[in-house]
This record gives C-alpha cells, structure tokens and sequence, in this order.
C-alpha cells in the first residue's frame, strides 16, 4: 500500500542525518600554555583559604591559590616532600618555654589584591578560624582546620613580621601543622563587604595562581600570578582549568579524546590503552597507606601477635601489584623503606605463606580449627583505591593459609563511622580488622596517632585499641624533642617497635597516579599528595 | 469542572505532605554521617558534636522535620553543607540543565520513536519491521549508562568527533545555543533518548498494527482513499496511547539520570544528587530530591486536569 512512503520516511531520516554530519569536526584547540585538570571530586572545593574535600581540596584549592606559613618540599620526584619555609621564614620555639615559637614573617610578600601581606593577615587567618567573637570568624573554617592544628593554644603580634604562637603543651611536631593554614588577604575581605561567600568567588591569597572564574560543579580557572614571591615557582602556563570529573571512565575518555591535558587516578584496567596513545600514568611512592589495623582487644585473635604476623606473611603483595597494573607499591610498614622513620624492624614483612602457617598453627589453628576474621572494608572512597577487588585478592590470599576472612562492605561514609567507633564500639562487634586507609604526611599522621590510649576512639584513630607502655614513653619522648635528627631517630625507634608488634597488615602504599598528555611537560612527580603546577608548561 | 480541579488541588497537598516526609526519611534512614563526611578524617567526636550542633542535627528529628518544612514552605531549602551555597541555588542550576537535556532527548526521541514506529507498524513483519524490532529492543534492554561509555569510545575517543563531557568548551559559564555547545548535547542526548525512543516506538507500532486490523481500514481501502489519506485515519486512531507514554517518557527525562550524567559530567540534578549522596550533603539531597518529587505531583495535576477536561468520565468518577 504505502511502500514508497515508507522509503521516503526512511531517506528523509538517513538525509537529515547526513546533512547533520559535516558538523561533526573536533574542536579548535586551546591557546598554548593552558592546562585543563581532570580532578576526582564532584564539585570544586572551597576556594576561601579553608579548602573542604580532603587532601585533593588542598591540592586544588588551597596551594595553588593560597600560601601556607611553612609547606612541603615538591620540587623532587626523588626526595622525600620535606618542610620548608614559605610565608613564614623561620619558626623557632622559646629556649626556655617550649610551647612558644616565635614565627618570623616573609617581607616584601603581596596578595594578589595587591594589599601587604604582614603579621596583622596572619593574626586575622587565625581569628576568623578559631576565635568565635571574631567579627569575621565562620565555623566552616574552624571545621576544616581544627582537627590539623590540635596543638595551637594562642597566637599574638609582636611586630609587623613577626608573631608568636603558643601550643597547648610542648610539641616538637607543631610546625607540621602549620602546612594546613593558609593566608588568607583581610583587605579583601573588607573590600568585598565582608562576606565569606562573595570571598569564594573572588579570594585572594599569596599564592602561585589567581582565581579568576568559579562555576560551582563546572570549573575552576586560575591565571598565573606573574608577581609571585617566590620567582622559581612563578608559573609557566597561560591558564589552569579545574575540571570535577567524578567518573573514572569520563576522565579516561576525556584525557583520550584530547578534552583534558590531565586526569587523576587512572583505572588500573585503562593504563596500557592510554600508553598506546603516549600517555604517561606518572606515579610515586606517596605517603599513604592501606593495611588493615587489627583489633587487640582481648576478646579478639589478633590480640595474639603470632597471629598478626601470620596474616602479614600470607598477602602475595607482588601479585597484587600486578593486578593494580603497577598502580602501587608494596608496603613493609606505615612509611616505606627509604623514610628516615622507617627504622630497623626485626620483623620483615614479605610473602611466606609457610611461616604464615607455621605460626597460626603454633597459635593453635589449622584444619580442624579455622581461624574465622571478619573485615570492615568500603566499597569505595578517599584514598581507599580498588578496594572491592584488593579485599578479594587478599581474601584468596588467606584461604590458601586457613584463614577464613569474612567481608562486610560498608559504604564509606558508614565505614567512617566505623572507625570512629573503634573495634570496642558496639556496632563493631564481631569486626576483628578495619580497612581503612591512612595518609602518613607527618610523624603523627604516619606513626604517633595509632599508638596511644588518648588516641582511643572516640578521641581518636586507635582503633584496634593498642596499649603498649614502651610507645607511650616513646611518643612522649618524642613530643618533647625539639632536634630533627634526634626526632628522626625516635620516630624510626616508634616504627620499629610497629612493625615489630604486627600493629597492622601492611598491603600497599598508594602511588598518587595521574595520567598526562604528551603535551604536558615539566611536572615534577613528587612524593607528596601535593603538586606544585609551577613548572608544568604544555608544548604543542 | 471547577469543583474537580479544586478537589484535585486540595488532593495535592497531603500529597506533597507525605511526598516531604518520605523525601525526609529516606535521607535520614541511609546509613552515614553527613557531619563524618564533611569534616576531616582527623576530627575528633567532639569537633563532629559542635558540628552536629551548628547545623541543627543534634535536635530530635521530628523537629528537625517540622523546621526544614517551615523553610521550604517559604522557598528556603536551606545551605548545602558542602559548599556553603543556598540549596535553591544550586537545585535551579542544575534543573536548567537538566531541562536542556531533557527537552532535546525528548524531541529526539518522540520523533524517531513516532517515526519508526509507525514505519514498522505499516511494514508489519517485513524486513524493516524486524529491523526496528531489533532496534528498539536493543533500545530498552541496553542499560543507559553502558551505552553514553559506548558512544564516548566511539564518538569522542576512537573518532575524535565529540567532546565526552561537560556543558560547553573549557572557559563556559553555562549552556548556550551556538555550535559549541550544541556538540557537547549530542552525546547525553542520546544516551538518554535511548530508552523512552524505544518505548515510544514499540508503543507506536502495537497502535499502528492494531489499528490496521481494524475494519473501517479495509472500508476506506475499498472507497479508495489514497494510501496517504489512510495513513492519515492510522496515525490518528494510533496517536493518543503514544502521546500518554510520551509524556510519562517526558516526566523520566526531566527526573534527570544520575547515571547519564554523572558519565558525562552533565551538571544537572542527577549528577548533583549522586555529588549530595556521596557528600553525605543532606540540606542538598533533601532539597533536590524534594524539588523533583514536587516536580512528578505537579505533573500529575498537570495530566489529571487535562485528562479530565477531554474525557468527562473522569470527571464524574
């Protein structure tokens, strides 16, 4: 009846197509020097000096527009991120009273409104963040930046570059604390009528770049401030473009067909497609770390040390590399072999599933009786990396030593609240070890908050609830010296006796992998959470 | 009439009632901590406490409810706890874009769907029919969020053809109708049209084909009314079904796909909730969900009073 009409339909709709098709060309390409970022998280972070989202907040946010008082070294692939002086130029604590250092200030420093950066902008940082009568305090800062700098008890002006703070009690490690305040410019504040949200779409900071535009969920772009202080990290780029990119799978096809320049955290599965098209998968040893903390409790069959070594010696964490497609490191303790904390353990962390089931059986278990775990572990989240498919790969790991290990998924968020509880909560009972992942930037972080009953939770990160006196003489000792190198040797002292004490099943360290265009040239991978966009240029 | 839209309109509001407390509870039922979440991990209990305080979280729920009505009664769907900026905001935002999607999926898949439909339907078990057969239950078995990965290897990095994500080109602040932007629609577009064009056609055919079967088709056949005319009494008498499972296909798109979105990056209320989700952000998860939930009763008052203005007998019921 009605073939012809049929085909015509068919032709029109083909035709139209076609006539569509000339359109399909790629886009121009971007001016020269403008670096596009495809960043994990789903919105940009807080652009007012307190950045929220974690360590990617800051690396976005907070040193790329803003200047800490001290920060870290990322000029090195090579070196370990050390601190070094940035808007303060020297800390020194009283010979006396140890709970007052005395912060000389950096001179000639502008922010990029263009008002002085002195004493007085430090103060007005640490009043809008901790002193709730301050006219300009907000509890988003306090919420942010409480939790890094515990030990900061007061702070007071001695002169225009000059200011003393003072700790709580005396804290040898309170400088690494100063790497998360960032200054921020009071005269923008007063400009802008004194309005924290109009502040987040028009900061000002000391820092390397300036922002330029904001549109929430969308994009972040930041100019170079060619009258940066520091002229060896005055940046090379025309444009910095931030891009939140949650999926992995965008941010892989978005590197791939030319849309970003730069993509954090690669899929494992995707490393050698994008090595085909000359992509790099840039990594380093970062400080982080993904073991299981172990609950000691008396109830628990961790609290046997035999035990945790065995379960130590049984993690084939070669083959799990493997399997990462390379996106790791194995781990041997909290920090890896080359930190000065790493020390001189007796025990050594490696694959040996025979002396792992020498030990459970000298613990008492075997065939006739399996040794049964039960593991907390997320389905996802910061730092966490594969987790579902690591946790397998470790599950069949134990099995082939007898150990039955049971997985309770956990959102993260609800694996958080796991942690905060500790093994002893309620909620956690029947959980003998948590998979949670930790980042080890300092002492505390990497070492001191794992060993000490104040660090019990709720308090803090104890979980497994450790109570082992020689470690709290040990953290005391070291809270209360004030030299590095003798610093450095009793961290190396805690970590020993850590890994001597099984604390943790150590699997791996993270490797921080972004995966780069051809064009991007000059960045220096360093073994940080941090990067310094300084050097980076793009070469067409 | 005018005694059925005010029982209609009187109806709507225990509707929007449960439609808040539902929204309410679910958001506080999921497990997770939205104090937990925003703080760092370093935060002690009693920082996540002062917190807790500070955004009104600490209060029996109950209240907490009876206030968060309070507010959006007037609008006010209060702060995202993330960033700081007004939920409302934020939510408008994001329905534009949504609505931009949502409109061009619609329009892609309304026309292809009514167009194949009825070309099947007319060929009915011939070669094409099989062909679109095929087509459209590829259509609604492939999960959406496969087939935008698939066109994004294909179209953007085998092809190089179209960018895989975002609204526009690096340095746009929002959607705009040129060239370079209209590139970056096509990808979701039809990852979104997919399933409703489907749905649409296979609705379409099933209207044709019966339609044919019909015996007034075979009396104007034997008047000899040209097959254009016939046609014509076919898409009518197939039309109506079709129309009411576009709109249903139309109400979907406009919900926003947390998937589709979230692949591409597409800034509208699906990839805003998935971001409100994983943020534990409740202020903004309560208010999007709440908006789009009083989006489908709106809708649904929109669809009940046309319906009744064309068929009296609902009226009377």
């Amino acid at each position: 009846m009605n073939r012809r009409l049929t085909y015509r339909l068919m032709a029109g709709l083909v035709a139209a197509a076609f006539a569509a098709a000339p359109a399909f060309v790629p886009g121009t390409a971007l001016a020269q020097g403008t670096l596009r970022v495809a960043m994990t998280l789903a919105d940009i972070p807080l652009t007012d000096g307190a950045p929220d989202q974690g360590t990617e907040g800051v690396r976005f946010a907070g040193y790329t527009i803003y200047d800490p008082l001290i920060s870290f070294d990322l000029s090195s692939a090579e070196k370990a991120a050390v601190l070094r002086p940035a808007l303060a130029t020297s800390w020194v604590p009283d010979a006396t009273d140890k709970t007052r250092w005395t912060i000389k200030l950096r001179e000639g420093v502008k922010f990029h409104d263009g008002s002085d950066f002195n004493a007085d902008a430090v103060i007005f940082t640490l009043e809008r963040t901790f002193n709730k009568d301050f006219p300009a305090y907000d509890a988003s800062f306090n919420r942010q930046l409480k939790s890094y700098l515990p030990s900061l008890k007061g702070w007071k002006k001695i002169d225009d570059t000059t200011v003393e703070l003072t700790t709580n009690a005396p804290d040898s490690l309170f400088p690494y604390q100063l790497t998360r305040l960032l200054i921020v410019s009071p005269a923008q504040y007063e400009k802008l009528g004194k309005d924290w949200a109009k502040f987040r779409e028009q900061p000002s900071g000391t820092g390397p770049w300036k922002q330029v535009a904001l549109v929430p969920r969308q994009r972040l772009e930041l100019d170079p401030n060619k009258d940066y202080w520091d002229k060896n990290r005055v940046p090379k780029l025309d444009k910095l473009i931030l891009l939140p990119v949650p999926e992995v799978s965008a941010r892989t096809a978005a590197l791939l067909s030319d849309r970003v320049d730069w993509a954090e955290s690669p899929s494992p599965d995707t490393v050698e497609r994008l090595k085909e098209d000359k992509i790099t998968v840039s990594t380093n040893a970062i400080p982080h770390m993904w073991p299981y903390t172990l609950s000691q409790l008396p109830d628990s069959p961790l609290a046997d040390i035999r035990v945790r070594k065995a379960l130590n010696l049984a993690i084939d964490r070669e083959g799990l590399v493997e399997v990462l497609s390379g996106l790791a490191v194995p781990s041997v303790g909290n920090v890896t072999p080359d930190s000065p904390w790493f020390g001189t353990p007796s025990f050594k962390v490696e694959y040996n599933p025979d002396e792992a089931r020498r030990l459970l059986k000298e613990a008492g278990y075997g065939p006739d009786k399996p040794l049964k775990l039960k593991a907390a572990i997320s389905t996802a989240g910061s730092g966490q990396m594969y987790p579902l498919l690591m946790n397998e790969f470790i599950q069949e790991n134990l099995r082939e030593v007898g150990v039955e290990l049971q997985l309770e998924v956990f959102e993260w968020e609800a694996l958080r609240a796991r942690r905060r509880a500790g093994a002893q909560g309620e909620e956690n009972k029947g959980i003998t070890m948590l998979n949670n992942s930790w980042n080890s930037m300092d002492p505390y972080a990497a070492l001191l908050r794992f060993q000490t009953e104040a660090e019990i939770p709720p308090a803090g990160t104890n979980w497994g609830n450790v109570k082992d006196p020689q470690m709290e003489e040990l953290v005391s000792q070291v809270r209360n010296e004030f030299d590095p190198a003798k610093q450095d040797a009793l961290l190396a002292q805690i970590h020993t006796r850590h890994v001597d004490q099984a604390n943790f099943v150590w699997v791996v360290h993270d490797v921080g992998s972004r995966a780069l265009s051809p064009k991007v040239k000059g960045h220096v991978h360093a073994k940080s959470w941090f990067v310094d966009f300084s050097p980076v240029y793009i070469e067409n | 009439m005018l005694l059925y839209v005010v029982r209609r309109l009187l109806y709507a509001v225990p509707i929007a009632l449960g439609v808040t407390l539902v929204v309410f509870s679910l958001v506080h039922i999921a497990p997770g901590d939205p104090i937990s979440a925003l703080l760092p991990n370093e935060a002690t209990e009693e920082m996540l406490q002062q917190a807790r305080k500070e955004f009104g979280l600490d209060r029996p729920l109950p209240v907490q409810y009876a206030i968060w009505l309070g507010h959006a009664a007037v609008g006010n769907l209060g702060v995202s706890i993330g960033s700081g900026r007004p939920v409302a905001d934020e939510v408008a935002a994001a329905v534009v874009n949504t609505v931009i999607l949502a409109v061009s999926a619609g329009l892609l898949s309304c026309l292809l769907g009514f167009v194949l439909g009825m070309v099947a339907g007319l060929r009915r078990d011939g070669l094409i029919d099989h062909l679109v057969n095929l087509f459209t239950i590829s259509g609604v078995s492939l999960p959406h969020y496969w087939l935008a990965i698939l066109l994004v290897i294909v179209f953007s990095v085998n092809l190089s053809w179209l960018p895989p994500l975002g609204v526009g080109p690096d340095t746009s602040d929002g959607w705009r109708p040129d060239w370079a932007h209209l590139r970056h629609l096509i990808l979701p577009t039809l990852a979104t049209a997919a399933i409703p064009m489907a749905v649409i056609a296979r609705t379409m055919r099933a209207g044709v084909v019966d339609v044919l079967d019909q015996d007034f088709i075979g009396t104007l056949r034997a008047k000899g009314l040209p097959p254009r005319r016939i046609l014509w009494h076919v898409v009518r008498n197939a039309l109506p079904t079709t129309l009411a499972v576009m709109g249903l296909q139309l109400g979907n798109m406009l919900g926003g796909s947390v998937l589709v979105e979230t692949v591409f990056a597409w800034p509208g209320t699906g990839f805003l909730l998935a971001s409100a989700i994983f943020q534990r952000d409740l202020p903004l998860l309560q208010g999007t969900m709440l908006v789009l939930a009083m989006f489908f009763v709106f809708l649904n008052l929109i669809v009940d009073l046309v319906q009744s203005a064309t068929d009296p007998r609902i009226r009377r019921s």
